[in-house]
């Protein structure tokens, strides 16, 4: 039975004497690799040289501020709904007299984690955010740590700072 | 012989014997090295500069793993396994003619090689051979088939092939008229076409050097030959049981292994000691004959290690270039191939002693 006519009928022809030989195949190839030798390693030496981000890279998350320095955030919990790897808990709290500086909303996050080694980094909670409060920044990412619960990101490290200076992952991560 | 030449003697042989292992330890690292570079890839770079520390980094990682000996191996063979195969490897360099003769003006002419027997080449060969034992013992007593397969593959290999290894050597001797490193080197030293220092055998024997080449490939177990090992079939073949230094003396004992073949290949093909030119560099360099004698002792020397480095990177070049002969291939390249060659090649060479001998060349 034929179902394709794209068989190809393998011929296996007997080697010829050069082939035989194996030495000129062999010269052949150690050309090749030879050329290899010289040429530009393309490794980048990871954490001396990082590769550049492309625009669209979804990295560590933030909680924005507004412009005059409230969150946005109003732990409506659509992100934590949106989240397929349920990376997100929150506890909300009502704003009190006075905090008007603070919180944009009557409402607001008391407490707001994301759980950076379950979340797979999909974006979809920014997508989800009515507020636009959080957002995976295109230029960061989560540094490699010890400890477990060094990976799950409390305000205190998503929230974006006031006078934007240096937070926690802001700085230059070392070995 | 009076004491200092005995002591000097010593320091000559302790000096190749740390010399050897040196050169191997770097061979790890070359090894790595090369094979990342030939890969578009650095290769470990890390520990020191250029990743130089890296060999003493995986010693001392060899060196601290667990001591492991598996419940049903036999114990005593399977710690003599690893042990006969780096003492073979490292006996065969005893003979090697690293020089010509330092001439010290009140203890006279000193030879810069471990020990001078006129039987040299046949020592090389019998030792060379005992090192399959090292692999075979400590692939049968680690009581584990993969073990044994590669064993019983590096002995075949080993069989079949230094036949060809001999025969292509026979031809050489043919024209040298001697077992002895030394004086197949020294024969070198003619001037070839008025260029001191090259009369090279590889001018005469270019296919016997051929042979010889494969056959120390399959010598020493090196791709394209690595059957023993062959990790895509045999896990990890002969060694497949072995962990920490045990392991660590196999990979050595190949690395010395290397070494000493480059090293009885440059002898035998490549001159040994000497380069080209050397007789006016000597003079040039000094008036008195001694000095002139011994500066090129000196760098004959130096020209002797870069040949043996340039074999080293070739070796290791081929492994990360070809892929592994299939077993049939390998014996019949071996029986139906090099052997015939190698005859052929026996009887050429006679042929053009005698023709040579008739004609007065
Ligand atoms: S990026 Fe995706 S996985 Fe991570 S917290 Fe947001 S929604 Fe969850
Ligand atoms: S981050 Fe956005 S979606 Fe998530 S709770 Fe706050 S306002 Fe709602």
């Amino acid at each position: 039975m034929q179902l394709t006519n794209r068989k190809k009928v393998l011929e296996q022809k007997p080697m010829t004497v050069a082939e035989k030989m194996y030495l000129p195949a062999i010269f052949n190839g150690l050309s090749i690799t030879m050329r290899h030798f010289f040429k530009k390693k393309p490794t980048i030496q990871y954490p001396e040289q990082t590769r550049e981000f492309g625009k669209e890279f979804r990295g560590l998350h933030v909680l924005r501020r507004d412009e005059q320095g409230r969150e946005r955030c109003t732990a409506c919990g659509l992100c934590a709904v949106a989240c397929p790897a349920e990376a997100i808990t929150m506890v909300a709290g009502e704003r009190k007299k006075g905090e008007e500086h603070l919180y944009r909303e009557e409402k607001y996050a008391v407490s707001y984690e994301i759980n950076m080694l379950r979340c797979i980094f999909c974006g979809l909670c920014e997508e989800a955010c009515p507020k636009e409060a959080v957002f995976l920044q295109n230029d960061k990412t989560v540094p490699p740590r010890f400890e477990r619960d060094e990976f799950i990101y409390g305000k205190d490290r998503l929230v974006e700072p006031l006078n934007q200076a240096n937070s926690k992952d802001n700085i230059k991560y070392r070995y | 012989m009076e004491i200092p030449v005995i002591a000097i003697q010593a320091l000559i042989i302790l000096a190749i014997f740390g010399i050897t292992l040196l050169i191997a330890t770097y061979c790890t690292w070359a090894e790595r090295r090369i094979a990342g570079f030939l890969q578009d890839r650095p290769g470990p770079n890390r520990v020191g500069p250029w990743g130089l520390g890296q060999p003493l980094a995986d010693a001392v990682k060899l060196f601290f793993k667990e001591e492991f000996i598996p419940a049903n191996a036999n114990k005593w063979l399977f710690i003599a396994g690893p042990s006969l195969a780096m003492l073979t490897a490292l006996m065969s360099s005893a003979v090697v003619p690293f020089g010509n003769t330092l001439v010290l003006e009140d203890i006279g002419p000193i030879r810069l090689q471990g020990i001078e027997v006129n039987i040299g080449m046949l020592y090389i060969f019998g030792v060379v051979s005992l090192g399959v034992y090292g692999i075979m013992i400590g692939g049968w007593a680690s009581n584990n088939k993969f073990s044994l397969l590669g064993a019983i593959r590096a002995a075949s290999q080993n069989i079949s092939y230094e036949i060809a290894l001999g025969l292509s050597l026979i031809a050489v001797l043919m024209m040298s008229g001697t077992l002895s490193l030394r004086e197949i080197a020294l024969q070198q030293a003619e001037p070839l076409f008025g260029i001191s220092g090259m009369n090279w055998n590889i001018f005469y024997q270019p296919l016997g050097f051929i042979i010889f080449l494969t056959c120390a490939f399959a010598e020493t177990n090196r791709t394209p030959f690595d059957l023993p090992e062959s990790e895509a079939e045999l896990v990890g073949g002969y060694h497949t049981e072995y962990g920490s230094m045990k392991l660590g003396l196999y990979l050595f004992a190949e690395y010395v292994n290397i070494i000493v073949v480059s090293a009885v290949m440059s002898t035998l093909y490549f001159g040994g000691f000497n380069f080209p030119f050397q007789n006016e560099i000597g003079a040039l360099l000094s008036n008195d004959p001694r000095i002139a004698h011994n500066i090129i002792t000196i760098l004959g020397t130096v020209v002797f290690f870069l040949k043996i480095f340039a074999f080293i990177f070739f070796f290791m070049w081929v492994r990360w270039t070809l892929p592994r002969f299939r077993y049939d291939q390998l014996l019949n390249l071996g029986w139906k191939g090099l052997i015939p060659l190698a005859i052929i090649n026996i009887v050429l060479t006679g042929g053009f002693i005698l023709l040579s001998e008739h004609f007065g060349w």
